[in-house]
């Protein structure tokens, strides 16, 4: 009864690819604006992400996200390299600093200062130049995408040129010249990112009394990161969070203090709801447009669980030829997106939820079908 | 020798459309033997098909007993009764009703398939039994590339590939011109009817008459008279007025 149930389903070109298409259109939209919003959520912490080497993150207890620098004394430094169990307690300077462009313009450029002797913190790819160049004098790193965007000017023949090593900024009035250019994740703020020492840092920041912004730090071997981030907190009286939690404190802030979530969620509901009703009404209108096909088949003995077989073959059917165009949409418009400012992260999870969200549909779609077929009086047959 | 294949006794059926109840069936008797043809005929709305649909176990009577091959199917448990009327009873419906996505071969051997054969062995059953109904040429066409003619063919070839003992037909020739009427009906009587089968067919058409063995004419849910093959050779036309309060029909 299989092949019979195949038949009847791809037996009408139109009626099938109208169903695959219903069910791929809502795979699409169930896949796609939650893929940009996982992207968008990525992007508020993925400075963290770059910044792989330390374990732990401490900052000013008030801190809520990434961005959210609250300087602290220089000498609480040295207070976290005294803590048990810490292997290095590096600085880091972050701050936003407008950059002075050769042709004049301002650019709000996010400026991280880096140990001056380590490095640590800074750019794990390189594209041009190398890391140990940023102890040159006046060297800054540039991210790609800043260099090639909003840093980038107008050529002579008025096409826009990017920012390449040798060129040359100014920082608060500072000279910088550009000696690298490195590949970084973007950023929520999409603001480009410029890498220099932790010293130079100071001398572009504007004059302020703290101007520390992270400590970083390495655990000795075998630490337990948890009880060690409880050390820190007790022994200095700042926040401590491991990678991890300082990702979760930042992507919380974002989901309870933005508007993102409720647009997105509004947006993914609406996708969710659009795509099960096309999905759903197409097959189910599949399912009634047959009704008479199914009672003829109960008429000739086909018992309601054989029907119910070939309702559910049909359902899986489509479900996964049209999931899988749909998802494979999702990867195309990801792909085609990836070199542009547009947020687009299509994780496993997501591939999961969304699998389950299709199968809900088809699911519910062949369950309302399958009370209609299993209802149905094969005495129908014998109506004209 | 023929046997009983249809007994019915005193058959009640009723409808409830909800705000009316519509009696369809009034105390039917009937009894058909093997080897014969029996038509059901009577103006619309009289309980023909009510009858067929009882007959064949696809609607439960409300009263009285209807007994196929000694066989209550009221009696029997879902399954078996879909094993009965998989295994003994074929269908053909005034619309034809070939899954219009499926050849004639393929839908031909779906009572086979149904009764658990292999699909490669059904279809060539399926096409064997196409062959004797006259379309050994056409098993790979679409219904929708079929006569109508042509697809009452495939329905019955469908009716009959599983070597059902009763065949049950509504309006076979309804949809047809008299001549390819004819057609059907001679090839139906000549391969559908043997001494352990019978064929009950519904049917407006007068213009097949001649081609029953006896007529059971309905009218407001009872059988107000039978005709036997004597009586029709005999009194030429049937079905003229009503006559006598049914009787069950006598086999010879």
């Amino acid at each position: 009864m299989n092949y019979i149930a195949l038949k009847m389903l791809m037996g009408d070109r139109g009626k099938y690819l109208g169903i695959v298409m219903g069910l791929t259109f809502a795979s699409l939209i169930m896949t796609q604006q939650p893929a940009i919003f996982v992207g968008l959520m990525m992007r508020s912490y993925s400075f963290i992400t770059d910044v792989g080497l330390p374990d732990i993150w401490v900052m000013d207890p008030k801190v809520q996200f990434i961005d959210d620098v609250k300087p602290l004394q220089d000498m609480k430094l040295f207070r976290v390299r005294g803590i048990e169990g810490v292997e290095w307690a590096m600085p880091l300077y972050k701050g936003l600093i407008k950059a002075r462009l050769a042709n004049g313009n301002f650019q709000t450029c996010n400026v991280i200062g880096l140990d001056d002797a380590t490095l640590i913190g800074g750019p794990a790819v390189m594209l041009e130049g190398r890391l140990e160049d940023l102890r040159r004098g006046d060297a800054v790193i540039v991210d790609r995408d800043g260099a090639v965007e909003k840093l980038g000017m107008p050529g002579p023949d008025g096409k826009p040129k990017p920012l390449k090593v040798g060129d040359t900024l100014e920082l608060n009035d500072r000279r910088a010249i550009v000696v690298g250019i490195a590949k970084t994740t973007r950023t929520f703020q999409s603001q480009p990112v410029i890498y220099t020492t932790y010293t130079r840092a100071m001398l572009y920041a504007p004059r302020e009394r703290k101007l520390l912004s992270f400590i970083l730090v390495k655990a000795r071997p075998g630490q337990d990161l948890t009880e060690l981030t409880r050390r820190i907190r007790r022994g200095t009286g700042l926040a401590a969070y491991t990678q991890k939690g300082f990702q979760k404190l930042t992507y919380d802030y974002f989901m309870q203090n933005t508007g993102i979530p409720i647009n997105f969620g509004i947006s993914v509901t609406l996708g969710f709801i659009v795509g099960a009703a096309i999905a759903g009404q197409t097959f189910y209108n599949f399912t009634m447009e047959n009704l008479r096909q199914f009672g003829v088949l109960k008429a000739m003995g086909a018992s309601n669980g054989t029907l119910l077989r070939m309702i559910l073959l049909q359902a899986t059917l489509v479900g996964a030829i049209g999931y899988g165009l749909g998802v494979g949409l999702t990867s195309l418009f990801g792909w085609a997106m990836r070199n542009t400012i547009l947020a687009f992260k299509f994780p496993w999870q997501l591939l999961v939820y969304s699998g389950l969200g299709v199968t809900l549909i088809c699911v519910f779609a062949a369950l309302i079908s399958i009370r209609k077929v299993i209802a149905l009086e094969p005495a129908v047959v014998f109506k004209g | 020798m023929p046997t009983l294949a249809v007994h019915c006794r005193d058959v009640f059926k009723t409808y409830d459309t909800g705000d009316q109840k519509v009696v369809a069936l009034r105390g039917v008797d009937l009894d058909i033997h093997t080897g014969r043809l029996m038509m059901l005929v009577g103006p619309s709305g009289c309980g023909k098909t009510t009858l067929i649909s009882v007959i064949a176990g696809i609607l439960d009577q409300d009263a009285g007993v209807c007994r196929v091959f000694g066989e209550d199917l009221t009696h029997l448990r879902q399954k078996e009764r879909l094993r009965f009327r998989a295994q003994n009873i074929g269908f053909v419906f005034q619309a034809y009703n070939l899954l219009p996505t499926l050849t004639a071969a393929e839908n031909a051997a779906i009572p086979l398939i149904i009764n658990g054969l292999k699909r490669p062995e059904a279809t060539r059953r399926a096409a064997a039994m196409l062959d004797r109904v006259g379309l050994g040429d056409r098993l790979g066409s679409l219904p929708a590339q079929l006569s109508g003619g042509q697809q009452q063919r495939v329905a019955i070839a469908r009716a009959l590939v599983h070597d059902p003992r009763l065949i049950v037909c509504d309006e076979p020739t309804s949809a047809l011109d008299h001549e390819t009427g004819h057609r059907v009906m001679e090839l139906l009587k000549a391969i559908a009817l043997d001494a352990r089968k019978a064929l009950v067919i519904v049917t407006h058409d007068a213009r097949i008459f001649e081609f029953a063995d006896g007529i059971a004419h309905m009218d407001d849910g009872h059988i107000i008279r039978l005709e036997s093959r004597e009586d029709l050779v005999g009194a030429g036309e049937p079905g003229a007025a009503p006559t006598a309060p049914a009787e069950p029909f006598a086999s010879p």
